[in-house]
């Protein structure tokens, strides 16, 4: 059966008592591990497992659709005229890229893996870094991590300056126009809306349930557990389908852990990259030098002692 | 010995100015009101080149900082005027909330969200009065020390 009439199949026939059961299992399990915060909590995506029957996309939007953005129109004009308007509002049922109404979406691939043609799925969106540039760096405190390693964006604190989406190295974030705090501060001067990207369903793991995405998946695609864990089982995967691994050194490491039976290098190759669509390319750590000057910012004092030395050590020359 | 003292300000007002110039490039303004296109000052919207230079002049004032307690108290001469004392208060006030936001931004560090929105808030706040301030004594020419 191809890939793309067994998604077809799929799609029309996944009998509801079967996923139910098997989210149901993986649900207790999860939720057993969420109460663990002694260690942030990792999500393992197989991609070998993924059909791209969309079912998680579909659980995504349903579970999140309170918390998308109903943007107040016509929208304040903004000074100056370069600001953009980004409006998705209209366009809710987009599902092929990231917007502010979709946080996860299937990327597709077509690759060889041995001497066959195939075609294989990944789910994207957020992948939740263990050291967030969006929240770091992030002017107001609007963007927030939860000491069980999810990212997050708060919509009602958030002005819209899109900086979250500059400084993440696969500029997850999407600004919708027209809706938020600017509205209520200098919407003309300042900020441009909200902005919006996955939060790993925080408030179902708070209710110990699991990310919807993973409860929808009829394959297993992903699992959750604790970082030592999921590592552990990552590596267990990639030895046995003699594969690859992403998302655990990126950015100096990464919650989300893909695993692949074929070079990342490829698949960040065929994928279609752009706008609302992420690459799979390997990034450095971009709070790498932030850190290393924090940790010189200790020897500042003793420097500020050294001169104060070097200014006596001088006057007492000049004296003498 | 005046030489010194002078250099000290130069110091000292060179590093003000970094730190304001790229503690302002924190929010999304430069671009927005083409500050950045000016030819020279494209740096001014690229976040991560503003966050650092922010931390490598953190480093000069915390230096410079302690440097100038040392001197003041080794020589005890003068006394530290008002407006002294309000900028001195400042500044410790500006070093604390910055440290705070240093430690927040290191992997592993989770800090209560309602305290970090306060800290940026209060660093803005404080770095607002001091700029008001600075320019108050920059023009009555009134110093640090009488």
């Amino acid at each position: 059966m191809s890939k793309l009439s067994r998604r077809a199949f799929l799609k029309g026939s996944i009998t509801a008592a079967g996923s139910v059961a098997a989210a149901t299992t993986v649900a207790k399990a999860a939720a057993a591990m969420t109460k663990d915060q002694s260690e942030p909590l990792v999500t393992l995506i197989d991609i070998n497992k993924c059909i791209g029957c969309e079912e998680c996309v579909f659980a995504c939007q349903e579970s999140n659709a309170e918390k998308f953005p109903e943007p107040e129109k016509p929208f304040p004009k903004m000074f100056p005229k370069r600001v953009p308007v980004q409006d998705w509002s209209d366009k809710r049922d987009v599902m092929d890229r990231l917007t502010p109404y979709n946080w996860l979406f299937i990327q597709t691939a077509s690759v060889t893996i041995d001497g066959e043609e195939t075609e294989l799925t990944i789910p994207r969106r957020c992948m939740h870094c263990e050291n967030p540039p969006c929240v770091k760096l992030c002017p107001w405190g609007a963007a927030k991590q939860e000491n069980n390693g999810l990212s997050r964006i708060d919509s009602d604190l958030c002005l819209g300056g899109s900086k979250c989406k500059s400084v993440c190295p696969w500029h997850i974030p999407e600004r919708q126009t027209g809706a938020g705090l600017y509205l209520d501060i200098l919407p003309s001067l300042a900020g441009n809306g909200n902005m919006h990207k996955c939060d790993r369903c925080y408030d179902r793991l708070e209710k110990d349930e699991q990310p919807a995405c993973i409860e929808a998946c009829p394959e297993d695609v992903q699992i959750i557990g604790p970082k030592t864990e999921i590592l552990k089982k990552a590596h267990a995967l990639a030895k046995e389908m003699n594969g690859y691994i992403y998302g655990e050194h990126e950015n100096g490491g990464t919650n989300t852990i893909y695993v692949s039976p074929v070079p990342f290098e490829e698949l960040n190759k065929s994928i279609e990259k752009g706008k609302g669509k992420p690459h799979l390319e390997k990034v450095e750590d971009m709070m790498a030098d932030g850190t290393n000057i924090a940790k010189a910012l200790l020897i500042a004092p003793v420097a500020g002692i050294a001169a104060a030395v070097g200014k006596f050590y001088l006057s007492s020359k000049e004296g003498r | 010995m005046k030489n010194r003292s002078k250099f000290s300000r130069y110091i000292y007002g060179i590093t003000f100015l970094l730190l304001v110039v790229t503690g302002f490039g924190q929010m999304p303004v430069y671009k927005r009101y083409y500050i950045s296109d000016i030819p020279g000052l494209g740096w001014l919207s690229q976040f991560y080149v503003t966050h650092m230079l922010h931390y490598i002049a953190s480093f000069v004032l915390i230096a410079l900082a302690v440097y100038a307690v040392i001197s003041f108290f080794s020589s005890r001469s003068g006394k530290i005027t008002v407006s002294g004392y309000l900028k001195i208060a400042i500044i410790i006030g500006l070093i604390a909330s910055g440290g705070l936001m240093v430690i927040r931004n290191l992997s592993g560090v989770y800090l209560d969200h309602n305290l970090i929105i306060a800290v940026n808030l209060i660093h803005l706040a404080l770095c607002m009065v001091l700029v008001g301030v600075s320019f108050y004594t920059l023009i009555t020419r009134k110093r640090w020390i009488n």
